[in-house]
């Protein structure tokens, strides 16, 4: 069984988003990039399943410009036996519906059964991706797992997923998709010699321009802002006593 | 113009978020229906009762009590026919469901909006909520979740006619095993007007059990950070941020928790912010209305006294 892995490339989760005046878009020149969180995460499970001897071959694809191609040393570093970069003339805002439409076109020329991905990107924060895949493939869906098991034959798997009520647990049928939750694993680390051999590992280009696929966004983004928070006082107190007047006298209480 | 809200029910109750949707609904359009997918055709009485819909249409079969996105997705895409809109709160129900929709109608959804500009505008939080988006669609169905601190929650007032729907259920490659839901006599975490909340200082579950108790002390409701739910403090429903739930109360009190930009995400809105840490350096101690920089043992034992 083949297992392929989206992974995208994004602004470091911990660095603040900044808005360039010039280009109304979200400044990105200097700045430090990471592969998505959940991303890792997707990674280091299809790598775990590989381990335990359920998978043959795990691929990971990503789609955008020139330096997306780093995003994808690092999952080969990680541990991933090849990777395949999409590649876009510039950095295009691509949104998921096309993202969907490019992915599908690459799963059904690997013909792969299992497809692991972030349950969303920290950056647009769309959480959709995957769900639409699912939907141009009419893959089964499993969306915001935090635990995974494949059964003995490889054909179904059972998923929990983190929703707003708790934790469900589904029974996919293959050919599926799954979005995966932050608690599913801890990632590894990529070590140094797996760096280097990283570098002798195929990386497969394919030019988007090539897949004949439409990908004028359906969304415009008109304007960006940053929002500044609320100005707050930050009023010190020392006792409950204080706290509990403070919270009358500003109407909470 | 007429818009299909997407129903979520929490047992036979309409959820908070579902009632911020129909006000969403109510400001794109004139008319707004509401789809509700169920086993239990009674659940649709309390969704007829919501002020400000016209038709309730009803699809009921065993199966659907715990629907999947695959067979969801194909039963609303197949009533969405005539609608220019489709609606629902931002909730792992409908972000499971909509994204799957839009890629059945050749569509591209917005979520999380928070703001109706016009028809076809609207605003969206990107970064965590550091940058606000105004997008505009171009398709000429348009797709929403809309994030429940946006938008009033519609109350009852209404009694529109139910309308039961005949269609096959499409069968489904996934199937339901169980699910484990945390069931809490405390008010509901989106909705509440006082949240206490307790991160990785609080230290162990035992510990934990203190924000419950000041929780109940002041009838809120309990949250916590990602760090709390990773480290088994409390489970994965109480967690706010980011990846969590959005909260806006008019009272956050946030114990032990230093405020990362993914926890800020999710209570930055709140009306009155307390923080309690030790760590005067902490962002949450930057971004409060009121600090208390105390070891969070002897603040608690301070409050649950009071
Ligand atoms: C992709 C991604 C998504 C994420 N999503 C979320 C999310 O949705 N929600 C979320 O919360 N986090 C999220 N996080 C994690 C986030 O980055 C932080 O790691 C997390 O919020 C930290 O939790 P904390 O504040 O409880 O723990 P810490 O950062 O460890 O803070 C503990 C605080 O407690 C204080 N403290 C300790 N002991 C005491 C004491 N005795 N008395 C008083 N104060 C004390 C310390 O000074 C410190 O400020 C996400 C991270 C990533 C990468
Ligand atoms: N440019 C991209 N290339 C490859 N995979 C992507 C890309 N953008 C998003 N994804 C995948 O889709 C997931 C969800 O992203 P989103 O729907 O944008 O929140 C990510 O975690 C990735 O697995």
């Amino acid at each position: 069984m083949k297992i392929i892995i989206p992974i995208k490339r994004v602004l470091d989760p911990f660095t603040q988003a900044r808005i360039d005046k010039q280009t109304q878009s979200v400044d990105l020149t200097n700045s430090k990039m990471a592969m998505n969180p959940f991303c890792e995460i997707a990674v280091e499970e299809a790598l775990k399943i590989q381990e335990s001897g359920h998978a043959t071959e795990t691929i990971a694809v990503s789609i955008g410009a020139d330096k997306t191609i780093d995003t994808l040393r690092n999952a080969l570093a990680m541990g991933v036996d090849r990777a395949i970069f999409v590649r876009t003339e510039t950095e295009l805002n691509l949104q998921p519906l096309t993202l969907g439409k490019i992915l599908s076109a690459i799963i059904k020329k690997e013909g792969a059964d299992l497809v692991i991905m972030g349950k969303q990107a920290v950056d647009n924060d769309n959480n959709q991706t995957g769900q639409m895949l699912s939907g141009l493939l009419d893959y089964s869906i499993g969306t915001f797992i935090s635990k995974f098991k494949l059964s003995e034959d490889n054909n179904s798997v059972e998923v929990c997923r983190e929703i707003d009520t708790g934790i469900e647990t589904r029974n996919l049928k293959l050919p599926a998709i799954v979005t995966v939750d932050l608690r599913l694993n801890e990632p590894r680390y990529a070590s140094l010699p797996n760096i280097m051999k990283a570098r002798s590992k195929p990386l497969e280009t394919v030019e988007l321009s090539s897949l004949d696929i439409d990908t004028s966004p359906r969304v415009k983004v008109l304007g960006v802002e940053e929002s500044g928070s609320k100005d707050r006082a930050a009023k010190q107190i020392n006792s409950a006593n204080e706290l509990f007047e403070e919270l009358k006298q500003l109407g909470a209480m | 113009m007429s818009t299909l809200v997407l129903i979520e029910l929490n047992s036979d109750q309409v959820s908070a978020n579902t009632r911020a949707a129909v006000t969403a609904a109510k400001l794109l359009s004139n008319k707004v229906d509401a789809l509700i997918l169920t086993n239990n055709s009674n659940y649709a009485k309390s969704v007829s009762s919501i002020d400000g819909i016209d038709t309730v249409k009803l699809i009921t079969d065993d199966s659907l009590e715990h629907v999947s996105s695959e067979v969801a997705s194909k039963l609303v895409s197949d009533v969405m026919d005539g609608y220019q809109y489709l609606v629902a709160g931002s909730s792992t129900f409908s972000k499971n469901i909509l994204p799957r929709v839009g890629a059945l109608l050749d569509v591209q959804p917005i979520s999380d909006v928070c703001e109706i500009k016009s028809s076809n505008t609207f605003v969206r939080p990107l970064y965590a909520g550091n940058i606000m988006a105004t997008v505009e669609s171009i398709d000429p169905t348009i797709i929403l979740t809309v994030r429940s601190t946006s938008f009033e929650h519609a109350p009852d007032g209404g009694s529109a006619p139910i309308e039961q729907l005949t269609v096959d259920i499409p069968k489904s490659n996934s199937s339901f095993v169980e699910i484990q839901e945390s069931k809490s006599e405390r008010p509901e975490l989106t909705t509440a007007e006082r949240i206490v909340s307790g991160g990785r200082g609080l230290g162990s579950k035992e510990n934990f059990e203190l924000i419950e108790k000041l929780a109940d002390k002041l009838s809120a409701a309990v949250g916590a950070s990602r760090a709390a739910v990773d480290a088994g403090f409390i489970s994965n429903d109480y967690q706010v941020g980011q990846t969590g739930k959005v909260v806006a109360p008019k009272i956050y009190i946030a114990v032990g928790i230093s405020g990362a930009i993914q926890h800020l995400a999710g209570m930055k809105d709140s009306q009155v912010i307390v923080a309690i840490n030790n760590d005067p350096d902490a962002p949450m101690c930057r971004m409060a209305d009121l600090v208390w920089q105390v070891d969070l043992f002897e603040a608690i034992d301070d409050m649950l006294k009071h």
